[in-house]
């Protein structure tokens, strides 16, 4: 089928098109299509990260007498700009004026005013086994032909180690 | 390969229709970022750090009180099509199934159960999701708010006093809660009412994405509405917001779909019985051919121009008609030409026995 507006291109796009109480339908070639605005495909929005990662380049200077380096996971502010990704919960705390601007930007507030939460102390945590009781249990599992059972507590010790 | 029936709800109670506004909105999901103190972010955790995460989770699970009978999937120890497989039924991300750039990392699990998934070493430590049939914001968020306080007493949070929840990235920290919504809105597309919605989400502090999230293309007129910010306002402000301006946005859909039928009621008629005999008789279909003309008899159901097929039905055709999804039931991996003749056919099938 031909282009109904310029006769010569081949249609590839139906559209309806819907004027006060009257209705009409054109195929139009993908050149025409696009003259008269029709969006043939349509595209997500850009991934946030992309604006994101931008504002973080353009706008975030390190803050005066901020460590250069975070002092738990040695991320700095460039391995920061470069990934858009923090290190650790502490970059944080080191970073944190040049954040607190940041989150002012990209949230508009840099406040959290949701649920409060206060960690449990670790003396109210579940108990973890540690190394020796694992290695102890992995064997006993092994020469009681507990295979499966074997393979977890072996997981869980490649954890540990 | 992965069984997914095996799962307590089979991987699949989202799709059962069950919520309100069933046939526009396809299922709405709650996530929760959370990391625990004394570990560096995923991105930077050696994969022995991961490990010990996956291993101080596992405990915790394991006597976890609102989650039942949960199943722990290493994602990591999976072959590709399974992970697809996970990916395509919506229970982890791109990033968790290594479908993105990087490979999966070490560590990447999800625990599953009825409607809820924690995902294990996605780019936060924890990411705690809740998915529901249909439009469904305060049921979905009372699941993973119950799960979130449990959870956060077996194992310690990273929370700062002034902004809160602490993320790897910090477009998610604060409240560390994105909710979306997958909404069908051909309608808008077709009266091309749907740039200035959109336009308008955005103004007013949402976002929209395709179906798989970001970065993903928009087919089938399928889009996903969220929150774009999680700080400066609590939980409860920001789903409020989202389910008025989601609840507007199907108000201006539905008002769309009048107008179509009101002035163009033959001519869509016709596309949309066109749609449906293509998708009952075709021998070869692409994923997006079939996207599209799905996209069509949703709407002819949503108009009841077409009786006799549930939304549960459309809903199944949409997951179960994917890549992973036909390989699965074909019990091995498909070229693109032999997936094309198996959707066709699972398509047809689906439609002669699901349809009066």
């Amino acid at each position: 089928m031909v282009c109904d507006l310029c006769k010569d291109g081949e249609a590839v796009i139906q559209l309806t098109e819907i004027e006060g109480s009257g209705v009409r339908q054109l195929h139009l070639c993908e050149k025409c299509a696009a003259e008269r605005g029709v969006e043939t495909t349509l595209t997500a929005a850009k991934p946030q990260i992309n604006n994101f990662l931008q504002t973080i380049h353009e706008q975030m200077p390190a803050a005066k007498g901020e460590p250069a380096q975070c002092s738990f996971c040695q991320g700095t502010l460039a391995d920061f700009r470069a990934t858009g990704r923090l290190g650790c919960a502490h970059c944080y705390e080191t970073f944190e004026s040049s954040l607190r601007d940041l989150l002012r930007r990209v949230h508009g507030n840099s406040r959290h005013i949701g649920r409060r939460y206060v960690a449990p102390l670790p003396s109210e945590l579940p108990h973890v086994s540690n190394a020796t009781e694992l290695r102890d249990r992995l064997k006993r599992a092994i020469e009681s032909e507990q295979f499966e059972l074997a393979a977890d507590i072996r997981d869980k010790l490649r954890g540990i180690e | 390969m992965l069984d997914l029936s095996l799962l307590p709800d089979g991987g699949a109670s989202w799709l059962d229709a069950s919520g309100e506004h069933a046939d526009i909105v396809i299922s709405t999901r709650i996530r929760l970022a959370r990391n625990l103190e004394g570990y560096a972010f995923t991105p930077r955790a050696r994969d022995g750090e991961r490990l010990r995460i996956l291993t101080q989770v596992r405990e915790a699970f394991a006597s976890l009180r609102s989650i039942e009978d949960g199943v722990l999937v290493r994602v990591d120890e999976l072959a590709p099509e399974d992970r697809l497989l996970l990916h395509e039924r919506h229970l982890v991300s791109k990033e968790l199934a290594g479908l993105n750039d990087q490979p999966v990392r070490t560590g990447a699990a999800v625990y599953l159960s009825r409607g809820v998934g924690i995902m294990v070493n996605e780019e936060d430590h924890l990411r705690l999701q809740a998915l529901h049939s249909g439009f469904h914001i305060p049921d979905a968020f009372g699941v993973i708010e119950r799960l979130d306080a449990e959870l956060g007493n077996k194992v310690p949070y990273a929370f700062h006093n002034e902004f809160g929840y602490l993320t790897a990235c910090p477009t998610n920290v604060g409240t560390g809660l994105r909710a979306s919504v997958l909404i069908h809105l051909p309608g808008l597309v077709l009266t091309k009412e749907i740039g200035k919605v959109l336009a308008g989400l955005q103004q007013v502090g949402l976002t929209y994405r395709g179906m798989y999230g970001e970065g993903s293309e928009v087919v089938g007129n399928f889009f996903q509405i969220s929150n774009q910010t999680t700080l400066g306002r609590s939980e409860g402000e920001l789903l409020d917001y989202l389910v008025r301006v989601v609840r507007h946005v199907i108000e201006r859909e539905e008002e769309a779909r009048r107008v179509l039928l009101r002035d163009a009621g033959y001519i869509i008629e016709d596309k949309l019985w066109r749609a449906f005999g293509t998708l009952r008789y075709a021998r070869s279909l692409s994923f997006e051919e079939a996207m599209n003309y799905l996209s069509g008899v949703r709407l002819a159901v949503g108009l009841k121009l077409i009786s006799g097929l549930s939304v549960y039905t459309l809903n199944k055709l949409l997951i179960f008609s994917q890549l992973a999804h036909l390989g699965h039931t074909e019990g091995r991996a498909l070229t693109e030409s032999e997936a094309n003749v198996a959707r066709a056919r699972y398509v047809r099938e689906t439609l002669a026995t699901e349809s009066e």
